[in-house]
């Protein structure tokens, strides 16, 4: 079988083959039309190794079919997904996972008739499986458990759990995969104060190992809290990007918050 | 006339979201009822057409949905599919008890001495009333459903019932009027149909089934289209008549439709018909190797015993529900695990048996060699092209290659009727029927333990994650092709052992042992028995194997099997995990209880919905 070059995260960046200074991901002037309505118009930002990157925006913006195209799962009219200075716009979804690419849904995407270890035990088999890189799964698996606070109900099956613990097993299922970018899609909704600051936590730690964590979140203080930089999306255009008390200063965002008129000019505030 | 009995599928699924397979013995029912009143009680076919059309199928129909299809609005496809195939083989059992079928019965044709004079061929008028028929039928549909105040709420409700609901217009009633329309289409065709076959339950059944490929290439919802298809069906089917010569056609002209439905379902590219739905609902936990070992034994003791002590009778009793049981196993990997619907699961039996009698006619041991690769090959070519396919096309696609197989291979190889002997594995001490019983106890217990087995390993984990997210696989670096044509291969492996298995057992086969209505009915036993159980698959072979033995003494019972089966298909729509699943997770249930309730929100996948007018 012929696999590309491995990038074995978590261990700090070491940028071997890639130039050093190439984003982790970098979405250029991405398109995505449904029939007439144009969910997503000429994206472009980047999200940089080592933070953790918010993307927010009222319902409808265009979030989470960006993760769509990031991941492969939706083919956009236009532009490019560009992984480490490596153009992937045409690899399948298995490909781009394989180059180091997790994400969660939105939507649980849980493997309901699995226990919360044994889904996090697949995804530590499928990584092993492709990543021929002799990581003992059982020990992956047993130590991501304890990172997300799972040990309690290690042993029930996800179909059973509450909303916000399943979202914390798809958490686990996507680190287990050891990715160099986390894509997160309201991994906080379903979560209560303390089990959210947790979470923040989890991501902090997990960006400063040097993986590269894109949030879409409604929690706006905690997207204030943890993120480096922020962009915000707007029906399917791109109207700020910058540092979290940049962007809450943004006119334009705050019209689109707000729902005021006249406020979603694009105007990209390219950062980095 | 197969674009009438599409358009009355396609017009119920549009409206209720549930595929009707028992559709075409609805036809079977309305020609027959017709049939009853003509030439029994000598009604005037005028009124006996009417009344059959507007009074009784409707009714029918309406009464189906009432009392079976309401109830499964929302829930899993597997749930629809088994219910609707439940009521198929129902009202096939109903059949063969009011009309017995071993009496002949003719329809007469529709002004049977006329015929039209056309320019270049010369056309029957019943033919020229079926064209006719069927174009009336479909303009009158079109219009209906898009002039009409009730036509526009039956496509509102495909759309939202909620919605439909708040306007102050009942979804439940439309829907039920498009069953009552739908069934009055069936038995349309049927009627028309009739004629031009023998009015036999199995045939015109068959027959009102073929359509499924019309509607398939309307994908399920557009009326014009499935005119179209209908249309290409039948004009294939007189050139195939017209233009091939020699016997070759008339070999392959009745597996023709079969044919299109698997490559219409195949060839669609649409997004909807990646419809999904996960096969059944409940799997209970993996039971451990120790205490799989330990029920295995514990089987194995009783085998020793029974064939020990008990009478000959009831040593083969054990022997057909353990080789039955063996092939279950094959469907409980497939369904049960791995979540993929299977309606062909006893062709792959029949072909194992038949080369296992074919290869190794003394029974050698070696025959296994060669039936195992076979059948693993032919369960790749059959998954290759229906790889993209889930829930209901996958149904159908694998329904199409059983019906298929049978027309072309089951009645051709084994000869029309005939019998071929199945030899027993030639292995030291089981020459006797007690001997024997141990050994497909061993096989049986040996198929157990392994699929327990499977199911707690690496590869029951990635089965059953495919099995609820094909998404959440590929977005973690797993491709699904490969786990399911794995899972495909090897059910399909087991099931050709267990044709050899089974074959042995019973000594001479025949090819109707293997037709696509068996493998309904073989589906409908394990759901009912608990399809993601082993235990279920047990439980399931014992029912199988019971019919028959019961039936001997209970004379009522002799026609009922398929009643039977059906019915208890059917219930599967009030409790869809089956007897073993069901107690199974009424026991979980109960132990979750007592350690105190963890979940107050629970997930649930969402309702299948598509289809739209």
């Amino acid at each position: 079988m012929r696999r590309t070059t491995t990038l074995s995260a978590p261990s700090p960046v070491d940028g071997q083959g890639d130039e050093p200074t190439d984003p982790a991901l970098q979405v250029h002037d991405v398109s995505v039309a449904f029939g007439g309505v144009r969910a997503l118009d000429a994206v472009s930002l980047s999200v940089q190794a080592g933070q953790v990157t918010g993307l927010i925006g009222p319902n409808g913006a265009g979030k989470t079919t960006l993760f769509n195209v990031i991941t492969g799962l939706q083919t956009p009219n236009a532009g490019r997904i560009v992984l480490r200075g490596r153009d992937i716009t045409a690899r399948t979804p298995v490909r781009r996972a394989r180059m180091g690419m997790a994400r969660t849904f939105q939507r649980l995407e849980v493997f309901g008739s699995l226990t919360a270890l044994d889904n996090i035990l697949a995804a530590a088999e499928f990584r092993r499986g492709w990543a021929r890189d002799g990581s003992d799964p059982r020990r992956v698996a047993d130590d991501i458990l304890d990172r997300v606070g799972l040990r309690e109900v290690a042993g029930e099956r996800v179909d059973g759990l509450p909303t916000g613990l399943a979202r914390l097993v798809e958490l686990g299922r996507a680190l287990a995969t050891r990715p160099s970018l986390l894509l997160l899609d309201e991994p906080g909704s379903g979560l209560d104060g303390t089990e959210s600051a947790a979470l923040g936590e989890l991501l902090v730690e997990t960006s400063a190992t040097g993986t590269a964590v894109l949030i879409v979140e409604h929690d706006v203080e905690l997207v204030m809290r943890i993120c480096s930089t922020v962009h915000v999306l707007d029906f399917g255009r791109l109207i700020a990007s910058g540092a979290p008390s940049q962007v809450q200063r943004d006119p334009a965002v705050q019209a689109a918050y707000l729902g005021a008129e006249g406020g979603s000019t694009a105007t990209g505030k390219g950062v980095t | 006339m197969y674009s009438i009995t599409a358009s009355g599928l396609v017009v119920t699924y549009a409206t209720s979201g549930i595929f009707n397979f028992a559709h075409g013995a609805l036809g079977m029912l309305g020609a027959f009822t017709y049939w009853q009143l003509t030439v029994a009680w000598h009604v005037p076919p005028l009124a006996a057409l009417a009344l059959v059309l507007l009074v009784v199928a409707p009714l029918l129909g309406a009464v189906v949905e009432r009392v079976l299809i309401r109830r499964l609005y929302g829930t899993s496809l597997s749930v629809t599919l088994v219910v609707t195939v439940g009521l198929l083989l129902a009202l096939i059992g109903v059949a063969n008890l009011i009309w017995s079928p071993v009496t002949p019965r003719v329809l007469k044709p529709f002004f049977p001495n006329s015929l039209i004079h056309l320019p270049g061929v010369n056309v029957s008028a019943h033919q020229a009333i079926v064209v006719l028929v069927s174009l009336l039928v479909a303009v009158a549909l079109r219009v209906f459903l898009a002039r009409t105040r009730t036509g526009a709420t039956m496509r509102a409700v495909v759309d939202d019932p909620g919605l439909v609901a708040l306007t102050g217009t009942s979804p439940a009633r439309a829907s039920q009027l498009s069953w009552a329309l739908g069934s009055s289409l069936a038995a349309l065709a049927g009627i028309l149909l009739a004629p031009l076959v023998t009015l036999s339950i199995l045939t015109l059944t068959l027959l009102v089934i073929n359509g499924y490929a019309a509607a398939v290439v309307g994908r399920l919802r557009s009326l014009p289209l499935t005119a179209v298809g209908g249309l290409a069906l039948g004009l294939a089917e007189s050139y195939s008549t017209g233009y091939l010569g020699g016997d070759l056609p008339n070999l392959l002209r009745p597996a023709l439709p079969m044919f299109l439905l698997f490559v219409a379902v195949v060839f669609l590219r649409d997004t909807r018909l990646r419809a999904g739905g996960r096969i059944v609902g409940w799997s209970p936990r993996a039971v451990g190797l120790g205490e799989s070992v330990r029920w295995s034994s514990l089987l194995l003791v009783v085998a020793l015993l029974a064939a020990a002590l008990a009478p000959g009778g009831l040593v083969d009793f054990l022997s057909s529900t353990l080789a039955i049981g063996f092939v279950l196993l094959s469907l409980v990997l497939l369904s049960g695990y791995a979540g993929q619907v299977s309606l062909c699961q006893l062709t792959f039996v029949g072909v194992g048996a038949y080369v296992m009698a074919k290869v190794a006619p003394g029974g050698s041991a070696f025959g296994i060699l060669v039936v195992v690769p076979v059948c693993a090959l032919l369960g790749v070519a059959v998954a290759v092209p229906v790889l993209r396919l889930r829930g209901l096309y996958l149904a159908l696609a694998t329904l199409a290659f059983a019906s298929g197989m049978d027309t072309i291979f089951f009645l051709n190889a084994f000869g029309t009727g005939g019998a071929i002997s199945v030899p027993r594995l030639s292995l030291p001490g089981v020459d006797s029927n007690r001997g024997y019983l141990i050994l497909l106890t061993l096989a049986f217990a040996a198929g157990a333990v392994g699929l327990l087995s499977l199911r707690r390993s690496r590869v029951g984990r990635r089965m059953s994650a495919l099995n609820d997210s094909p998404a959440a696989c590929v977005t973690l670096g797993v491709g699904v092709n490969r786990t399911k044509l794995g899972v495909f291969a090897g059910a399909a492996a087991m099931s050709g052992l267990g044709g050899v298995l089974l074959g042995g057992q019973e000594g001479l086969v025949s090819g109707n042992d293997f037709q696509m209505l068996n493998s309904l009915v073989l589906l409908l036993i394990l759901t009912i028995g608990g399809a993601s159980t082993v235990s279920g698959a047990l439980l399931g072979a014992v029912l199988f194997s019971a019919f028959p033995i019961i039936a001997e003494h209970v004379s009522f019972l002799s026609q009922a099997s398929l009643l039977l089966t059906g019915l208890g298909a059917v219930s599967i729509g009030r409790n869809p995990y089956g007897i073993v699943g069901e107690a199974s997770r009424r026991f979980a249930a109960a132990r979750q209880a007592g350690r105190g309730a963890l979940a107050s929100v629970v997930i649930r996948p969402s309702p299948l919905r598509d289809g739209v007018l």
